[in-house]
């Protein structure tokens, strides 16, 4: 294996761990406000890049306007679906929450295939530029770096937010501790709604990224399973960890499929390293690299 | 003397299975009517035909599997994502035994039942530091590393293409048809059933629920988590992996497409639908949920006929109607069918003097 080759594989694994930081980003934000597991991660995915390719090809919006009424979508869709099925289940036990993210994965799932079919679509006009460019000596396309750049951007905001802003604030108090939060004058509910809110329209952009990238067809859901690797890895309720856990498994799952496929010559490691690392991951630092450890006492 | 009520005056009355004479009645009424069911005959043809045959048959198969997942899940509350997989794990074992080996069904079933119990032990190894949500996590990445398994490791399952294997035989007759297979899938059912009933109701089982309900109350109390964590991943999967074999031989062929992550999940919604931490929930929940994607489909056809242009979309609507009922059951029903079950028989047993 050349170093060219394992830069290229480095590279290529970046592009795509950063739509995995994205979504895992989505995941992290509604788990450490409302303790919810969201299997449904890659269907807010999926819906949001459905539709921008909506607005954008089939109704010919110009592409800022798609995307604000892609987010836009994505704000009313989360809140019908916290609002009507999530909060029922305020208090019900981890599997219950967990089988109910399930079923809406289903639904969600469901209502794509419906409304948009199953075959490949592809975004037109294409949003970014398709030229190659160089760098370190490799040919690397244009859309590639911008996806990875907007990638970075969303993480930065989302960091920014939490740190600064008054709303970013109230939800860190409200993953502290619901009670004194809510003696604070923070609305918990309003909290769980809006953590629902910035997951979808985090994940809807990913998937309207990815969209341009590969174009989108109903199994673009299974971003939502590559989740659960990068957050273990981060730790479950760390947004940093969510950024970088993203980008690793990313590069991981890339260099891995490419060592198999040159010295043991065992193809589509791609598909199962992820989910090795996270056995592995799990069984020596449960909680990851910036996870809150939880300590019990009786 | 009968009074009005149900009193028991013995602990061991109290810890029978079927209490009541009129349960003990129903209950052989209710297995004379499954011995009966496959053979009666209408006007000189049998009333279980085709299709109805094989949807009895499996919703025994699937009973097994749903008892399994509910020793693990439900009794113990460790969450499993990975049924799906080590049913596979069975089916394969059964099948490189009986196809590849040449031995008999009836080496081929124990061995994947304890081939699998081993594989749900090893998998069942992070339970050690973990639980709930973490473990589910682990158990799903099982189910996707096992899932790979299945397709890569050419030389024992037959890659993609799948292993074709025969229908049991006993002293040279072939259970070929579904009508005498019916008969040995009862038979196993029930025996795994009464099994697990019994289970629950020994010291094992009893530790089972201790490490459920509070496990550092448990741990003071003497019982070894890890010992009975693991044992439970060890029966849980002893199960599945006799089911898996079942429904194996019952297909006469094993692919990887049949033990995917949605039967996992297919498998979570039956227990958590049927009733979580219930013997007879699981059953009902493995009932509903055979019969709901038929149901569906009968549907879906009816529709699709009279107005063809909607077809398509009654065909992907069917996965979402599926996720919706789960839904609704769990904000409406979250205790389950077994819960309604007990509603039901409590209002008939005062009958009618309730109030």
């Amino acid at each position: 294996m050349t170093f060219h080759y394992f830069l290229q594989l480095v590279i290529s694994g970046l592009v795509i761990g950063s739509i995995y930081s994205a979504v895992a980003l989505g995941f992290v934000i509604i788990y450490k406000a409302t303790r919810v597991v969201n299997f449904a991660q890659g269907e807010l995915l999926m819906v949001g890049a459905y539709v921008c390719y909506a607005f954008l090809v089939q109704m010919h919006v110009p592409f800022w306007a798609a995307l604000l009424l892609t987010i836009l979508f994505g704000m009313v869709l989360a809140m019908f679906v916290e609002r009507l099925i999530l909060r029922p289940m305020i208090g019900e036990p981890t599997i219950s929450i967990i089988m109910v993210t399930i079923g809406l994965s289903l639904v969600l799932r469901s209502l794509v295939a419906a409304v948009w079919g199953t075959e490949i679509l592809v975004y037109e006009p294409k949003l970014f530029p398709q030229e190659m460019v160089e760098i370190a000596g490799l040919p690397i396309s244009l859309e590639f770096v911008w996806c990875f750049i907007l990638s970075l951007v969303l993480l930065a905001v989302f960091s920014v937010f939490f740190k600064y802003s008054k709303a970013g604030v109230a939800m860190r108090a409200t993953a502290f501790n619901q009670q004194v939060a809510q003696s604070m004058g923070i609305s918990v509910k309003h909290i769980f709604a809006l953590s629902w809110v910035i997951s979808a329209v985090v994940s809807g952009i990913g998937g309207v990224l990815i969209g341009n990238i590969n174009g989108i067809n109903s199994s673009l859901y299974h971003f939502g399973l590559k989740v659960f690797p990068a957050t273990i890895l981060g730790g479950l309720d760390s947004i940093l960890g969510a950024a970088i856990g993203g980008m690793i498994i990313g590069i991981l799952e890339n260099l891995s499929d490419g060592f198999c496929k040159a010295y043991l010559n065992l193809s589509g490691v791609k598909e199962v390293a992820p989910y090795v690392f996270l056995v592995i991951i799990l069984m020596i630092k449960p909680y990851g690299l910036f996870g809150t450890k939880e300590i019990e006492r009786v | 003397m009968h009074y009005c009520g149900d009193f028991r005056t013995t602990y061991r009355k109290d810890m029978e299975i079927f209490q009541t004479p009129f349960i003990k009645v129903c209950m052989a009424v209710f297995l004379v009517f499954l011995l009966v069911l496959p053979v009666l005959k209408l006007k000189g043809e049998y009333l279980l035909k085709g299709e109805y045959l094989w949807i009895l048959l499996q919703i025994l198969i699937a009973s097994i599997g749903a008892v399994g997942i509910n020793i693990l899940t439900g009794y113990t509350g460790q969450i499993s994502l990975g049924q799906g997989a080590f049913l596979g794990v069975g089916a394969y074992t059964s099948a490189y035994v009986t196809a590849k080996m040449g031995l008999s069904f009836w080496v081929g079933i124990p061995a994947a039942g304890l081939v699998t119990a081993l594989a749900g032990m090893v998998f069942g190894i992070p339970s050690l530091r973990l639980k709930g949500l973490y473990l589910a996590i682990a158990t799903l990445a099982s189910q996707f590393i096992l899932e790979w398994i299945f397709v890569r490791w050419e030389s024992v399952t037959g890659g993609s293409h799948g292993i074709t294997i025969p229908r049991p035989s006993i002293a040279g007759h072939t259970f070929s048809t579904d009508r005498s297979y019916y008969y040995i899938v009862l038979a196993v059912a029930i025996v795994m059933i009464l099994f697990a009933a019994n289970l629950m109701r020994t010291r094992t089982g009893r530790a089972f629920m201790a490490v459920r309900d509070h496990y550092i109350s448990a741990e003071i109390m003497g019982i070894h988590l890890f010992k009975y964590r693991l044992l439970s991943f060890g029966i849980s999967s002893f199960y599945a992996g006799v089911a898996g074999a079942l429904f194996g031989h019952s297909l006469k062929y094993v692919t990887s497409e049949q033990f995917n992550i949605e039967v996992s999940i297919v498998y979570l919604a039956m227990i958590i639908i049927g009733g979580l931490g219930s013997i007879i929930g699981s059953i009902f929940g493995a009932v509903f949920m055979i019969l709901l994607p038929k149901l569906l489909s009968v549907v879906t056809e009816m529709v699709s006929a009279d107005i063809p242009s909607i077809a398509r979309l009654a065909i992907s609507f069917e996965h979402g109607i599926f996720g919706l009922i789960i839904i609704l059951f769990l904000i409406f029903e979250p205790d389950g069918l077994a819960h309604r079950w007990k509603m039901v028989k409590a209002y008939w047993k005062l009958y009618p003097f309730s109030y």
